[in-house]
């Protein structure tokens, strides 16, 4: 019986590190995307030559802006969303 | 100062790629979790809500035809509709659950006005390519909701619904105004 339990408890950290470490993910992830975009079509980032663009290609950058989803969404959503988690997993668990 | 077709595009895939990482994360913890806090049990109806509302201007300013126009103010209604209902779910001002198929009746409406106001074949340039990609994935899109609308806890229809907004975001993101696809361009695509 203990060692069923131990097991349960078990499967339930996995579940709950697995979910954790996968919303942890989501930001990074996008923002490797776009890092790697920005390495592979250079010339999408206009900052590199300000004087060549007009103001619209020089305020919206997709591969900085991809960059900057993935930082919002990390630094903004997941914090919060991660207690939570923590917090139902854990109460589940007693 | 009106910004280039393209790069209305562009700003509204950064949209949908925040939306879509939103509902993949709560694909995966769950709507449950998801739901703790009123902020983000609001964040999808209200994206989908304002998305309609700005899909206002680019029907008045970057419409070049009748169909056009049409297209995009029909779409804009639906996306309205779609996330007033979802608001109203979430607030419980709506009890019936039915008023979730708001939510593919949008995407089929906007992934039939895709693929009926663009005219050219899926070759012709990229944009063209984009928008029947886009009207497909819509499509494809409102099947996945109606599964979602018999089975709202399904994770692989949340996480699906989730990959159709971030699958939008990839395709706005490869619009340009004009340029070629597979390297084939029509020499009628306006590059002269």
């Amino acid at each position: 019986m203990d060692a069923e339990l131990v097991r349960e408890r078990a499967e339930a950290r996995t579940k709950q590190s697995r979910r954790h470490t996968a919303v942890t993910a989501l930001g990074p992830l996008t923002a490797l995307a776009g890092l790697i975009w920005a390495l592979v079509q250079p010339y999408r980032i206009t900052l590199l030559e300000p004087d060549a663009h007009s103001f619209w290609y020089l305020a919206v950058q997709p591969p900085l802006l991809v960059i900057l989803a993935g930082a919002i969404f990390h630094f903004w959503v997941v914090p919060g969303l991660l207690a939570d988690l923590e917090e139902v997993e854990g109460r589940r668990k007693r | 100062m009106k910004p280039p077709p393209e790069v209305v595009h562009w700003m509204f895939a950064v949209g949908f790629l925040f939306l879509g990482l939103c509902l993949l994360a709560e694909a995966i913890v769950g709507r449950e979790v998801w739901r703790r806090r009123s902020w983000r049990a609001y964040l999808w109806p209200s994206v989908a809500f304002l998305m309609g509302i700005l899909m206002w201007p680019v029907m008045v300013f970057f419409t070049s035809s009748a169909i056009h126009m049409l297209a995009h103010g029909v779409w804009a209604q639906a996306m309205m509709v779609a996330g007033a209902a979802q608001l109203a779910l979430v607030r419980g001002k709506l009890q019936n659950q039915l008023w979730n198929l708001t939510v593919p009746f949008a995407l089929a409406v906007s992934g039939a006005a895709f693929l009926i106001h663009e005219q050219n074949p899926w070759l012709f340039s990229r944009a063209a390519f984009l928008h029947h990609a886009l009207g497909w994935t819509a499509l494809v899109g409102a099947v996945i909701t109606l599964g979602l609308c018999a089975r709202p806890r399904s994770p692989v229809f949340n996480a699906g619904f989730a990959l159709v907004f971030l699958a939008f975001a990839t395709l706005l993101f490869c619009d340009r105004n004009v340029a070629p696809i597979f390297g084939h361009l029509s020499p009628l695509a306006g590059t002269r």
